[in-house]
């Protein structure tokens, strides 16, 4: 196995390494989609193991239940973005440089986020998440125009302030594990949550909360979200996708590993209370601003905080159930929003805007991307039979088992008024028929840009239909021993 | 760069307490990153949109917010605050009295006051790297022991720091032809 974990961290490096270094226009995708592809397949090649038993390798790789949970969502989405970029890139008509660059970020901004769940200490994550910071921020600045170079400031500063707390915090993790382990402790996970116990509780708890707001502030947490709807719309389509399905529940994995030694060593009520308010906070700002969004992308990156707010409820919660809930909201999330992204990317290279305004009669302009986009919109807002509903309705069941009724009552209400808001935008998107008097809109023909743009998209009903009717046993057990390993309330 | 250079010289000064000898590297590196390095990128970027001699930076000009006096005093406020939360809860290493982890602690809210209230790229900038200042004065106080991952992180954040930051800047200011941030509010809502 640790063959498998080691090819895992040097696929997309080496792919990025040839994107930047090969001259030719032809070969780039090729690797990517490679790369891609190959990767999912290590990560799916892991699962039957970690189902069972953790890994351990050279005192610094670790792949446990939790971070194959991560590692599953990254995969896919790598795999399916890089497919899209295919399409994507030829139809922008760029110049090679483009392309080359976004070929090559995208695989490395890939390699951080896979390399991130995979480390076995707080330091290395921080590394980790530090890089996919770097790399996505030029990315979000590669489209070279005014929003752009204003997104990547923002988000860069933002981000950037926000991982300075997150190093603060595993300062803080380090003084906590010094006290009982000595002063060579390495940040290591594992003997962390083993002696939690004896930890000394005032720099655990600082380490929590500053892990919260600082690796929150990468989440997308209420207040520190504001650099998040800038990004992601700014941003070329494949790396939208990837920052809202994949980085975004990246940095929620390093919470979920501060989470896991402050519950250890302080109870879970206090940083359940804490993730619960963070959480429901987030949620209220989302489902407030989905509503008249001009921007299709905007609209996406605000339903990314709605489900980043749902997954803080669902570990504030903390009933097995809801965790369970959680775990698979991460999978489900990272395929629907792909899916979602992905569809508006045929939309905007179609019609050459994001203005939903502008934006009409997409069901009939494209035969394909139309009814998936519905499809994923649909799939966002918990419709059965998609993943995210049976993840919510065990996220919701779970608060309910743990007498936070006011919370979950509050959940449903705002995941019901961030349905209307997203359905109501994509129907004008796709129903509305094209004015005539648009003589722009007479010039779009029928037929879809890219086959490229397409087969992903259908991947990602595929996997969230089967999530949602019957995911497969493996991944069943896996999520319960992640559960076991977030050390649920009875 | 005089907030830097003292950092600097207390790491050196508790390697040489606590014969820990990888961090006088660490203090070496930082040292010539942030000392010389950072202030030498922003004196280039600065003196680049300088017109005449004499004048504030345009670069910088009109990017306070609040007036100077207003802004210390806010200062003063954030440091206090910080200052004395930290010391009431009474972390200590074994190399440096809770005293100064305080005082990191009130340097972390004045570097955010800093980025907050100014409104230009370099001193936006400058404020990330006195809350870096401040996270590695925090570091060497309650973890004199720094393992070597530790220091890996930190010379990693400023290595990235300073390069990011830089190529950012630098994009921003062949766009818009000016370091300030006060016309960055197309993006809203």
């Amino acid at each position: 196995m640790i063959a498998v974990v080691l090819t895992l961290l040097i696929v997309p490096f080496a792919a990025a390494v040839a994107c930047a270094v090969l001259p030719t226009k032809r070969i780039a995708p090729a690797i990517t989609v490679t790369a891609g592809v190959a990767s999912f397949g290590l990560v799916l090649a892991l699962l039957p193991t970690v189902a069972h038993h953790d890994l351990n390798y050279l005192s610094y790789l670790r792949v446990d239940a939790l971070s194959e949970i991560f590692l599953l969502a990254t995969g896919f989405l790598y795999a399916v973005v890089a497919i899209y970029t295919v399409g994507y890139a030829e139809r922008q008509g760029h110049y090679p440089r483009y392309a080359r660059r976004l070929y090559a970020g995208l695989n490395l901004f890939a390699w951080a986020m896979l390399a991130a769940p995979l480390m076995s200490s707080l330091a290395l994550l921080w590394i980790a998440v530090e890089i996919t910071t770097i790399v996505s921020a030029l990315l979000v600045a590669i489209e070279d125009t005014d929003g752009a170079a204003e997104a990547a400031w923002k988000y860069v500063l933002i981000a950037s302030a926000g991982l300075g707390l997150g190093l603060l915090a595993t300062v803080f993790a380090y003084f906590a594990g010094a006290q009982v382990l000595g002063e060579h402790y390495n940040l290591a996970i594992a003997p962390l949550i083993h002696v939690a116990a004896q930890l000394p509780a005032t720099p655990v708890r600082l380490a929590f909360l500053l892990a919260l707001v600082g690796y929150g502030t990468k989440v997308g947490l209420f207040p520190v979200h504001t650099w998040l709807p800038d990004a992601h719309s700014e941003a070329p389509t494949p790396v939208s996708a990837l920052l809202s399905g994949a980085l975004l529940a990246t940095s929620f994995y390093a919470i979920l590993r501060y989470y896991q030694f402050t519950a250890a060593a302080l109870g879970s009520g206090f940083p359940r209370d804490a993730l619960l308010a963070f959480g429901i906070a987030s949620l209220l700002l989302a489902s407030l601003y989905v509503f008249g969004q001009q921007d299709i992308k905007r609209l996406l990156a605000y339903s990314s905080i709605e489900h980043m707010g749902i997954l803080a409820i669902g570990v504030g919660f903390g009933a097995p159930v809801a965790l369970a809930g959680v775990m698979l909201h991460v999978l489900a999330h990272a395929a629907a929003k792909g899916n979602a992204f992905m569809g508006a990317g045929v939309f905007v290279v179609k019609y050459g805007t994001k203005q939903i305004a502008t934006i009409r009669g997409a069901l009939d302009v494209l035969p394909w991307s139309g009814p998936l986009f519905l499809l994923a919109i649909f799939a966002l807002s918990a419709l059965p039979p998609s993943g995210i509903f049976r993840s919510e309705f065990q996220i919701v069941a779970g608060g309910l088992a743990g007498g936070h009724y006011a919370a979950a009552a509050v959940l449903v209400v705002l995941v019901t008024v961030v349905f209307f808001g997203l359905t109501g935008a994509s129907t004008r998107i796709l129903l509305t028929p094209a004015p005539r008097s648009l003589s722009a809109a007479a010039a779009i023909g029928r037929g879809e840009p890219s086959a490229w743009m397409v087969v992903p998209a259908v991947a990602g009903i595929v996997v969230l239909f089967i999530l949602g009717l019957h995911p497969p046993g493996e991944l069943t057990s896996l999520i319960s021993r992640a559960v076991i390993q977030l050390g649920a309330v009875r | 760069m005089a907030q830097s250079a003292l950092i600097s010289v207390l790491a050196i000064v508790i390697a040489a307490d606590r014969n820990l000898p990888d961090l006088y590297a660490l203090a070496g590196l930082s040292a010539a990153l942030k000392v010389v390095a950072v202030p030498l990128v922003m004196r280039r970027l600065l003196g680049r949109t300088d017109l005449e001699e004499g004048e504030e930076a345009p670069g910088v000009a009109g990017s306070h917010t609040l007036s100077p006096a207003s802004a210390v005093l806010a200062g003063i406020v954030l440091a206090a605050f910080g200052f004395f939360c930290f010391g009431a809860l009474k972390i200590h290493g074994p190399a440096a009295p809770a005293l100064a982890l305080a005082l990191a602690a009130a340097m972390v809210l004045v570097s955010f006051g800093l980025m907050i209230v100014r409104r230009d790229v370099a001193s936006q900038a400058i404020g990330f790297f006195t809350l870096e200042n401040a996270i590695s004065l925090a570091a060497l106080v309650v973890a004199s022991g720094l393992p070597l991952i530790l220091e890996t992180a930190f010379l990693f954040d400023l290595l990235v720091a300073v390069v990011v930051f830089r190529m950012l800047i630098r994009a921003h200011h062949t766009k818009a032809e000016s370091l300030s941030t006060a016309d960055l509010t197309r993006l809203r809502g």
